[in-house]
């Protein structure tokens, strides 16, 4: 059944991205490892820490780019859970600190000694193990993105206005977790950690296993939005995106659909955040911005939404370029993003890597032309009458 | 040779009587305020209050500088002098006439030094005797003066003010200080009753600070009569509390409503959410800024009127920079509305850095012109005259952008494109033409907002972005395509948020509402006031 499952998953040009990013898992922290630092070809670590970050990101913007490019929902609260996910795997990182704090409690994170809280508070408890940790790195952005989307696609919240109420969802949050009270280290957030699973977390071995790990992570998502996108399951999305009503029509009902793809997509925006924060080394309540859930969806468009390698392509290229922006010319950042936010919507509406597949296709097209003529020219008429009947929504 | 010794004798008697013909009152002050240089400061205190009850009012000056540390001893005869320092020398002034009296040298001078304690006891004493001042205006600030710091020792000498009072409302303030005197007294409790039923009428805080100080100390029906008197003030403080956070909700209330209408237009129009409509903000108040340095250094005198001149000048900026986006970026992207959020977004991207790199990150000082600054009392409430003008300014917006859309050529159209841009168009109206004159107009209004803001906010280039949110919330909140809708939601979130933020705190009222928000839109998808029929489908 499993290998049904891959199959099916395996398109080609899939396959072949997968296996390119399982490869970099692995070449690069060899050439970390293994390369003396003198050789060419070795990589810093902290090459290697800054690559992993773009790679979290990159899983940050395939799994808005699951419910954006492939349902319609353009979502501008997807930095929420990738922060809830981050903020989880915090806890648990806090946890390990133990006596090793500044006030050196052995029973509370610095945060609460600072505020003089004598207990912790009920929902720290069961942090102090990785699976708990790791089950509520998945649940927590998961049960948001359900209750949320329950309440939103039940009662038909669509397009802009659907938009909107990510954005209050998340810019709540950040509001919420800037206070002390909510017990989440407040404007500071978390940091200061010490150690993942025993291991230093600033070690040379755990940044190169994050990067791995963050790797192995992205492959396995892709693999996840390919099997859903190519089963009967996305088709039906993309008929939610293109004509809402008309699938409604047909007897789907699109707020399970929806509901489906928005928690299974917060899930994997949990896991990017989750894999973001040991290799940072802070989570703080400024992820949750309303601006960095528009950052996202920039990579996203980038890279071409309603295509699966695009988002990972967009998210390094932007990131990189951001890198290297806010270092070199950190003045002419904000116009070259503003610039590439317009360009991309006017020019590149498909993005660069659906800009290529078109291309691609399109050569491939002009030979089957001739033999698709008449197919298509009967198929013209019978829209030309369903056109008249009912005209096409807009988006 | 005879008579010329009897004119001597006469003059030389009149040259000794004359100090001795300073009445006894004078005499007994003058030597009050010689005594004044000794004892310690409770002493002095006591000395102060002994002299303020004589009642004569050219005690006022010497009491005045007495708090500011004028008043001096000279050493060799222990005679109290006004002086007023000058180098090593001090200027003097005779004490009891006020007459010049020549200069000394410091060293020969003590100061009579002063603390707190003595100087709130002058400042009593000054209040009291001022009360009998000729000048109504003077008399009315002693009276209020001795009410907020009642001291027995004004007691009599309000009394006798208030016998010889004839203005009402000064007397009214007499006879509410002399009740706030009265209650601490030791006189009788007849008359400390009638003196609570004064002090409860007038119904203030400093009423009741008054009652709560002397409720534990009262007995028996005294006692029940602060009580009930103390129950009555906070039942009336509360409803001025209350009317007093409607105020500030309905002030936010008209900020939102400026921030927000303009992004309704656009909205309710063009289907498209502007989110660079803050940056529009922003920009207008920067225009106020600049606007208001041209004036500085080259018309200071129309300082007063700079707002009213950055107006137009701002809506015109705006309203422009609103043209070029529509027609640069925004028509190429008609029926794709979420990305023209993206476009916009990027907008607001660069105009936010391009005033960050003209006009640097910090805030910048915007003036208020002096019709705007201070405030006033109605009641138990405090109103700013800034805050007014701008719930007056939005008022006023409103209503004009209501007149535009129901009484104009250019609104009808714009109605029936928000209607049914199809039928619109096959109507003869042009539709591009339409979208980008109310883009145009939505950013101009955005504008206008930004010059009011700029009077209650900081102006620095995240302006735009502190109001961007709760705009959007007011238009989802209020639906689309109406303008009250906008109205009721700018005003029902302000004053919902005010009423909040005194139980549960600023950030946690304001989570609340987003989340309340978030659930009112399951309920209504579409805001309170909603188009209906075939437009909400596409």
């Amino acid at each position: 059944m499993i290998t049904a499952f891959l199959f099916k998953s395996l398109d080609r040009s899939i396959l072949i991205f997968v296996a390119i990013i399982l490869a970099i898992g692995c070449i690069v922290p060899m050439l970390n490892l293994l390369v003396p630092a003198d050789s060419m070809f070795h990589i810093p670590t902290y090459v290697v820490s800054l690559f992993g970050k773009y790679l979290t990101y990159a899983l940050l913007a395939l799994s808005l780019d699951l419910v954006w490019g492939f349902c319609g929902i353009l979502s501008l609260g997807h930095a929420a859970f990738f922060a809830l996910g981050g903020y989880a795997m915090g806890m648990y990182l806090v946890r390990q600190i133990g006596s090793r704090g500044v006030y050196g409690n052995p029973l509370l994170p610095d945060f609460m000694v600072f505020l003089s809280w004598k207990e912790m508070p009920w929902f720290w408890y069961g942090f102090d193990h990785f699976w708990f940790a790791a089950l509520m790195v998945l649940a927590v952005p998961g049960v948001l993105a359900f209750v949320f989307g329950w309440l939103a696609f039940r009662s038909r919240v669509t397009g802009v206005y659907l938009s909107i109420i990510t954005q209050a969802m998340t810019y709540a949050l950040l509001l919420a977790f800037f206070r002390n009270e909510m017990g989440f280290g407040g404007n500071n957030g978390l940091t200061d950690f010490k150690d993942l699973l025993g291991f230093n977390i600033q070690s040379q071995g755990m940044r190169t296993s994050l990067f791995a790990v963050s790797a192995i992570a992205l492959a396995m998502a892709l693999l996840i939005c390919s099997a859903i996108v190519r089963s009967k399951f996305g088709k039906v999305l993309v008929g939610l995106r293109d004509a809402e009503s008309r699938t409604r029509f047909l007897g789907y009902r699109p707020e399970n659909y929806k509901l489906m793809t928005f928690t299974v997509s917060a899930m994997m925006a949990g896991v990017a955040g989750a894999l973001y924060v040991p290799q940072v080394g802070i989570i703080n309540p400024g992820e949750f911005a309303p601006a960095n859930s528009i950052e996202v969806v920039i990579w996203t468009a980038v890279g071409g939404r309603g295509t699966l390698i695009g988002p990972v392509i967009g998210a390094t290229l932007v990131n990189f370029g951001k890198s290297i922006f806010t270092a070199q010319f950190p003045e002419i950042w904000l116009f070259a993003l503003g610039a590439l936010f317009i360009a991309t919507t006017l020019f590149l509406p498909k993005g660069i890597v659906g800009t290529i597949q078109q291309t691609l296709r399109s050569g491939k097209d002009r030979k089957n032309a001739e033999t698709m003529e008449r197919l298509h020219a009967a198929e013209d008429v019978k829209k030309g009458v369903e056109v008249t009947l009912k005209p096409l929504a807009a988006e | 040779m005879h008579r010329a010794f009897k004119i001597f004798t006469l003059l030389a008697c009149l040259i000794l009587i004359f100090p001795i013909s300073e009445s006894q009152s004078q005499q007994d002050i003058r030597l009050g305020i010689n005594s004044l240089s000794k004892g310690g400061f409770s002493q002095v205190a006591d000395k102060v209050a002994q002299l303020s009850r004589t009642g004569d009012i050219k005690l006022v000056p010497v009491f005045e500088a007495l708090a500011e540390g004028n008043l001096y001893t000279r050493k060799a005869d222990e005679i109290v002098f006004m002086g007023k320092e000058g180098g090593n020398v001090l200027h003097l002034t005779d004490a009891v006439t006020g007459a010049p009296a020549g200069e000394g040298t410091k060293v020969d001078f003590e100061r009579i030094k002063v603390n707190n304690n003595l100087r709130r006891a002058v400042r009593t004493a000054i209040g009291a005797l001022t009360l009998l001042s000729p000048d109504r205006e003077v008399r009315f600030q002693a009276a209020n003066s001795v009410f907020s710091s009642p001291s027995e020792d004004a007691l009599e000498l309000l009394e006798s003010a208030i016998q010889s009072e004839r203005d009402v409302i000064v007397k009214t303030v007499m006879e509410q200080a002399r009740a706030a005197a009265l209650v601490k007294s030791d006189r009788s409790v007849a008359e400390k009753r009638a003196a609570v039923k004064i002090l409860s009428q007038r119904g203030d805080r400093n009423a009741l600070a008054i009652l709560s100080a002397t409720q534990t100390s009262a007995e028996g029906e005294l006692r029940t009569d602060i009580d009930n008197a103390i129950k009555e003030l906070q039942t009336a403080q509360a409803l001025w509390d209350a009317g007093q956070n409607v105020w500030y909700g309905l002030s936010l209330g008209s900020v939102l409503l400026l921030a927000a209408i303009g992004l309704a237009i656009t909205f309710g129009v063009m289907g498209i959410i502007n989110m660079a409509h803050g940056e529009m903000v922003m920009l207008g108040a920067y225009t106020t800024f600049i606007v208001q340095e041209i004036i500085r250094s080259s018309y200071p005198g129309l300082f007063d009127w700079s707002l009213i001149i950055a107006l137009p000048i701002a809506f015109g900026v705006t309203g422009l920079i609103g043209l070029i986006i529509e027609r640069g970026i925004i028509r190429f992207l008609y029926g794709r509305p979420l990305e023209t959020l993206l476009a916009t977004w990027g907008v607001s991207l660069m105009l936010q850095q391009g005033v960050r790199s003209i006009f640097g990150p910090s805030n910048r000082e915007v003036g208020n012109p002096s019709w705007m600054s201070g405030g006033f009392e109605l009641g138990g409430m405090t109103l700013t005259y800034n805050r007014m003008w701008i719930v007056v300014f939005s008022a006023g917006v409103f209503v004009m952008l209501l007149f535009l859309l129901k009484r104009s050529r250019f609104g009808l159209q714009m109605r029936a494109v928000t209607q049914n841009r199809r039928m619109a168009s096959s109507m003869g109206i042009k539709t591009p033409w339409v979208d980008a004159f109310t883009f145009a107009l939505g950013s101009g209004i955005a504008g206008i907002a930004g010059v009011a803001l700029s009077q209650i906010d900081n102006v620095s280039p995240n302006l735009g972005q502190s109001y961007i949110i709760d705009s959007f919330m007011v238009v989802v909140f209020g639906g689309v395509g109406n303008l009250w809708g906008t109205l009721v939601g700018a005003l029902s979130l302000g004053i919902v948020n005010k009423l909040l933020e005194p139980y549960t705190g600023a950030v946690l009222g304001k989570i609340l509402i987003l989340v309340l928000i978030i659930l009112f839109i399951q309920r209504r998808p579409r805001g309170l006031f909603a188009l209906k029929g075939r437009a909400v489908e596409t």
